[in-house]
């Protein structure tokens, strides 16, 4: 651990924007230079995701996968960093002095656009990211209830169902000709624009359905709710597979393309900005109250019912959000998609991350979907190997990787040249 | 009329696998205030080990014992060896995890259950088993009821594996230790009762109701599957909820209620509605009377 620390000393004083720097090369590189350097090392093509499922299919390929991802990413990131890091330094210090949100946006283009670049060197890594950045989104909305307001809440893959299955309903209704609905009721050139709005009646229609939960979390707690909220799931599924007319068990396919990398990246971008916000204020404190002792946050004027309701509904709404993205995404649903598996996945992802924290759902989320990505060669393995971390991870972290962590974005885009001025901010 | 009677001995023998399997949840909540998330699997993995035992002795002494002994052979052999199985979950997932936050434990249960499941499909591959029957069908009729021998075994026994249980608590110095310890988790470890032994000793009695369970059920439903756990062992978990925490009546009682829920809800509605009224009523019961059918009030505050 010394060790590491010693080495990765010289990069302390790389800003964000520095890494983002060294980042954006490697894309450039791999954008320009990749396929003649996975040529010259006998790679088939591009590796797709740093070359985990080449390695795992063909041991033979695994020295030239490492000098693949040692060629184009560690050192064209770590040294255009390093090197880059007097003039990044100055870079941060201009962004710090911009107000905080043109800055952070400065930031997220930019590392949208990277992102942009890095998959759009083929369909299977835009697929991934999408779902990964989904899976943001609906770790985050889970930590809302199961983190920061401490119930244990079973009932997510529902409100994903509800918000899924309604803006899908609206947008083939609406904007899509198929086999369900017959003809479009409005201009489908309108779809894309109008899309934002589906998806917000769909999160609306998830928020509704959590009331079902909500409502009975004033008198129960703990493992009572997570039966309620367990039932609810059930009766989602199977409410929608009696549906006929929204095709039953069958479910709903041919969703219009709406939800490319750059919606799903603005709404996950939008999610961590409302979170963040809504955790932070008073109102999200409140939910702290409540999960740490109900009747003391009562006496102290706290009102428990509204801040239950309002956490049920928060987390639903954006666990709706993420059920229409996801919708768009794969463009087909069916019942049995939100079932115990997908809430076995997403609590992982929330308790593998980390309770009460941003920064540890964003962690969770994506480590358990590149992990699960990355280890689809093994096929059944996958599914050792993966609850056997989180075993481990649960002993010997028993709340997450990184919890109780607020995310700081003025301290996160610093630059690094100089000791910090102040105390504690 | 006949199909309600019908419906009822079905309905009995159905709530017999709630009833018993449930009971495994509600022990180990008793003593450690912890569900045993992975006891679906425990099921599942008993109902494999039976198998296998059932099938070696069907091979190796059909020829000179009858088919009863070689049934109970097969039940004392399998619940001794899925208690290890139920004693090896409390001593991987739920003992280095004690004092952490219950939902921590509680994804380390699940886990256990998906590499329960997983290693299930690659030592055994993904061909479906068909559990021998040991006992030769006999089918009775009571004026119009259909009544199998399989289906008074499964009841009687099911009942008579819960009586056991009851004394097994009411009256053993064991069944105290138990006991005691869901009454005061703290204290009792200073009396020289060991929560190091009590706790996997809970387990592996559950686990071993499962797995005879899972025998009995491979009696009437006989065709085998990894995944067979999970429905029967979440709607299981339901009913220890519904029966109250830690009471092992109520979750026999709620158990058999499940059963019934699920055998009667196809007479009136189309079949494809079962799950969507069972949990309606649960979802009813639950938001009137929070604490299920025998659990004690608890106060609002629990450790997360």
């Amino acid at each position: 651990m010394e060790k590491l620390k010693k080495l990765f000393r010289p990069f302390s004083v790389v800003p964000l924007a520095g890494w983002l720097l060294g980042v954006f090369c490697a894309a450039m590189m791999e954008y320009y230079l990749g396929d003649l350097i996975s040529y010259y090392l006998y790679l088939p093509k591009i590796p797709v995701l740093f070359g985990t499922l080449v390695m795992l299919k063909d041991p033979f390929l695994i020295p030239s996968v490492f000098g693949y991802d040692l060629i184009v990413y560690v050192v064209p990131v770590f040294l255009v960093a390093r090197l880059s890091a007097p003039l990044a330094n100055r870079l941060a210090a201009l962004l710090e002095s911009m107000p905080l949100w043109l800055a952070t946006l400065l930031h997220l283009a930019a590392f949208y656009g990277i992102l942009h670049m890095w998959a759009g060197i083929n369909d299977y890594r835009v697929l991934v990211v999408k779902l990964t950045m989904i899976s943001i989104i609906l770790t985050l909305s889970l930590n809302v209830i199961n983190g920061y307001q401490g119930e244990f809440s079973c009932s997510h893959p529902g409100f994903m169902a509800l918000g899924a299955y309604a803006s899908s309903t609206l947008t083939l209704l609406l904007f899509a000709n198929d086999k369900m609905f017959g003809e479009p009721l409005l201009n489908p050139a309108l779809g894309p624009w109008l899309f934002p709005l589906v998806l917000i009646i769909g999160g609306l229609v998830a928020a509704l359905g959590s009331l079902i939960v909500a409502i009975p979390s004033f008198r129960t707690r703990g493992d009572y709710l997570a039966i309620i909220s367990l039932a609810f799931l059930f009766m989602v599924k199977s409410a929608i597979e009696n549906m006929e007319i929204i095709g039953g068990p069958r479910g709903m396919s041919s969703q219009p393309n709406y939800a490319s990398l750059t919606v799903v990246f603005v709404w996950m971008s939008l999610c961590i900005w409302i979170v963040h916000n809504f955790t932070t204020s008073v109102l999200g404190k409140a939910l702290n109250a409540v999960r740490d002792n109900e009747p003391a946050a009562n006496s102290m004027t706290v009102n428990t019912r509204k801040t239950k309701m309002t956490a049920f509904m928060f987390g639903a709404f954006w666990a709706g959000v993420a059920g229409g993205l996801f919708a768009h995404v794969l463009r087909y649903v069916n019942p049995s998609t939100f079932g115990l598996n997908k809430l076995a996945e997403i609590l992982a992802m929330v308790y593998f991350g980390g309770l009460n924290s941003i920064y540890g759902s964003i962690v969770g989320a994506v480590s358990i979907s590149m992990l699960s990505e990355a280890l689809r060669p093994l096929e059944l393995f996958k599914w050792i190997i993966i609850p056997l971390i989180l075993i481990l991870v649960m002993i010997f972290r028993p709340h997450g990787l990184i919890s109780f962590t607020e995310i700081n974005v003025k301290e996160l885009m610093r630059p690094r040249n100089k000791e910090r001025s102040g105390g504690v901010e | 009329m006949d199909i309600f009677l019908q419906n009822i001995i079905n309905a009995l023998q159905w709530g017999s696998f709630y009833a018993v399997v449930s009971i495994g949840y509600s022990m180990v909540y008793g003593v450690l205030m912890l569900f045993n998330f992975a006891h679906g699997d425990i099921f599942m993995v008993g109902t494999y080990i039976g198998f296998g035992i059932a099938t070696l002795l069907l091979a190796l002494c059909s020829a000179f014992m009858p088919g009863w002994m070689i049934f109970i052979l097969v039940v004392i052999i399998t619940m001794f060896l899925a208690s290890f199985v139920g004693a090896f979950v409390e001593l991987v997932g739920y003992r280095p995890l004690r004092g952490a936050p219950r939902a921590s434990a509680a994804i380390t249960g699940l886990m256990i259950g998906i590499i329960f499941e997983t290693s299930n499909l690659i030592i055994l591959g993904a061909q479906r088993f068909s559990f021998p029957p040991l006992i030769e069908s006999v089918s009775y009729n009571f004026g119009g009821i259909y009544v199998t021998n399989v289906k008074v075994l499964i009841i009687v026994a099911s009942l008579v594996m819960m009586l056991g249980l009851h004394l097994f608590i009411k009256k053993t110095k064991w069944g105290m230790a138990m006991r005691a310890m869901s009454y005061d988790f703290q204290a009792v470890p200073l009396m020289g009762v060991s929560i190091n032994v009590i706790a996997p000793m809970t387990f592996a009695i559950g686990a071993g109701l499962a797995s005879v369970a899972g025998i009995l059920y491979g009696q009437a439903y006989p065709v085998l599957d990894p995944y067979m756990g999970i429905s029967l062992g979440w709607k299981a978990f339901v009913a220890a909820i519904l029966g109250g925490r830690g009471s092992i009546m109520g979750a026999a009682l709620a158990g058999y209620l499940l059963g019934f829920i699920e055998m009667f809800v196809p007479m009136f509605f189309p079949s494809t509605f079962r799950d969507l009224i069972a949990y309606s009523i649960i979802l009813v019961i639950l938001t009137f009377r929070p604490r299920g059918f025998f659990g004690m009030a608890h106060s609002t505050q629990l450790r997360l």
